[in-house]
């Protein structure tokens, strides 16, 4: 059970943890919920169409969306999302081990 | 082989390059393990060693080889304790050699050591060969090509292991076969048993970042609190041999084991679930089950495999010169604004003072950096620190970056302290694919 309580969630960070790992240019963001009954909704809120809308200038390249049923996760495997990736990026994080927080951040809509 | 075989125990002592040792040396002294494995390269990390090994031919091996071998050895010896690392990374010979010097000074007597090599395809390898996930050719890359290792499987590792060695040393050995070939050699798990191959996979997925299943890299104070952090246990596998497993850690240790560490483990640094592509087989992750038992103890089973591809993954690293990071900060009322001037000021006269031509990046470390591409930043931040750097072949072009962020200091805005400037070796890696057959890894036995 996610710690925060029902009224006060407003973050997709509230309901569910995640990891990102990288390869080359590309991310992966691996994304579970605490509590099963949350699962629809993060499936609800978390879509291939909502992480390319939030984030355009950082996610290129497609976004492809891995369901894991039965132990309430959601995988997005985001392409062309790493400003070039460990071997060009110049960002801080070239790795993009923080992208997690970026989903984790997201406001629950629905 | 007959049924019923005991339990295997596995550890894990480094999980990268730059892991803890301290947790490793009490694993190794408590865990009653039969195998202990270090894992230290990553993708880049064997270019960086190509790098050190160009520079002087008996380096290029992971720079905490002596440390950890000085702890470790007596440790493992005394418990009967095989150790398989790939601390070799790019020069695995010189990294055994070593070990077989650390092992007679310490007065280690009988100790077997084996240095695979084969790993590193240099000359097998065309130019004109494709990138796997992108385009281009090696030969369209400007930069100097440093060194190219393909993944070996366990079956580079098996052969070694069937000789009795007690360390088992390579350089880019895949992460997980490190674990699944002393996993084959103990139930007699074959080839074509691809659901036994995908199970000691996974138990070799999920171990290979060390303590990332035992409660480090999880941590969110308040939703996901980790007890005792600063003194985490690294993982032991209890692996059976239809390849259910039981991840746990030592009791007295830091950290914890959960479905949600196990979880997060699971699919790090994996695409498609159903498709893990290993030089050993295709694992199917999709359907694998967790049981958490409590006490740390979770248990993992069910993965499923397909046969192992027909080609072995290659890294190529080229040396792509420096990178050059050059801050100043700013605190106190209007710091960003003050920041946000600096960011000006430096940006101007790199581009149109010194002409550079590389690309520069300036962020401003307080009000927005790691997610300032995402449309993340906070305007109004009491203490910030511009950041600069750039990536270049030409060192003039590094050392002009440092020259004019430190210039701020008496040029700039108001009240920007403490000034520092690095100057770092970059390297680029691509990757191609390569007939496995023609990469032929082979062995050689050191004793004492």
């Amino acid at each position: 059970m996610s710690p925060i309580h029902r009224n006060e969630r407003n973050l997709v960070r509230d309901i569910a943890h995640a990891r990102a790992g990288d390869k080359g240019n590309t991310s992966n963001v691996n994304v579970w919920v605490y509590d099963s009954a949350d699962f629809e909704l993060l499936k609800r809120n978390l879509t291939v169409e909502r992480i390319k809308r939030e984030f355009p200038q950082l996610v290129r390249g497609n976004v492809s969306r891995y369901v894991i049923e039965h132990l309430h996760g959601l995988n997005f495997v985001m392409h062309d999302a790493l400003e070039g990736g460990v071997n060009a990026s110049l960002n801080l994080d070239s790795h993009g081990k923080s992208w997690s927080y970026l989903i984790l951040g997201l406001a629950l809509e629905s | 082989m007959a049924a019923g075989r005991r339990i295997f125990r596995i550890g894990t002592g480094a999980g990268f390059a730059a892991d803890r040792l301290d947790a490793a040396i009490d694993l190794a002294r408590r865990g009653e393990l039969d195998v202990l494995v270090l894992e230290c390269l990553g993708e880049r990390t064997v270019a960086f060693a190509h790098r050190d090994r160009l520079a002087d031919p008996r380096r290029g091996y992971n720079h905490l080889l002596d440390r950890r071998m000085c702890a470790l050895l007596p440790v493992c010896q005394a418990s009967g304790t095989t150790i398989i690392t790939n601390m070799g990374a790019a020069n695995p010979r010189a990294a055994a050699e070593r070990t077989h010097e650390i092992a007679r000074d310490l007065g280690i007597s009988g100790l077997r050591i084996a240095c695979i090599e084969g790993d590193d395809v240099s000359g097998l390898v065309s130019a004109d060969q494709h990138f796997m996930d992108e385009p281009g050719t090696i030969a369209t890359i400007q930069h100097q090509i440093v060194g190219m290792n393909a993944y070996l499987g366990a079956d580079a590792i098996v052969p070694a292991l069937d000789t009795g060695a007690d360390v088992v040393i390579g350089g880019r050995l895949a992460d997980p076969s490190m674990y699944l070939a002393p996993l084959m050699r103990h139930f007699g798990w074959k080839n074509n048993d691809v659901d036994s191959l995908a199970s000691g996979t996974l138990v070799g997925h999920l171990m290979e970042c060390g303590m990332q299943i035992t409660g480090g890299y999880f941590a969110d104070p308040g939703i996901k609190d980790v007890p005792d952090l600063a003194r985490c246990g690294y993982p032991i596998a209890e692996v059976s041999e239809n390849g259910s497993a039981v991840i746990t850690k030592l009791p007295g240790t830091g950290g914890c084991v959960t479905e949600a560490t196990v979880k997060e483990q699971l699919l790090y640094e994996v695409h498609d679930p159903a498709k893990y592509l290993t030089p050993d087989v295709t694992a199917d992750f999709s359907h694998v089950q967790i049981k958490d038992h409590g006490d740390d103890r979770v248990q993992v089973s069910n993965a499923a495999g397909q046969p192992r591809p027909d080609h072995l993954k290659v890294t190529v690293g080229f040396d792509a010169g420096v990178l050059a990071e050059a801050g100043v900060s700013y605190a106190g009322p209007s710091a960003s604004a003050r920041g946000r001037l600096a960011a000006e000021i430096v940006e101007s006269r790199l581009k149109s003072v010194h002409r550079l031509k590389s690309d520069i990046r300036i962020d401003l470390i307080g009000a927005g950096s790691l997610f300032a591409t995402a449309g993340k930043v906070s305007p109004d931040s009491e203490d910030v620190r511009l950041h600069v750097a750039t990536r270049t072949a030409n060192r003039e072009e590094a050392e002009l970056l440092l020259w004019e962020v430190e210039a701020l200091l008496c040029c700039g805005p108001a009240g920007g302290g403490g000034f520092r400037g690095v100057i770092t070796p970059a390297i680029m890696t691509k990757s191609v694919l390569i007939d496995r057959a023609i990469v032929r890894p082979t062995f050689e036995t050191l004793e004492t």
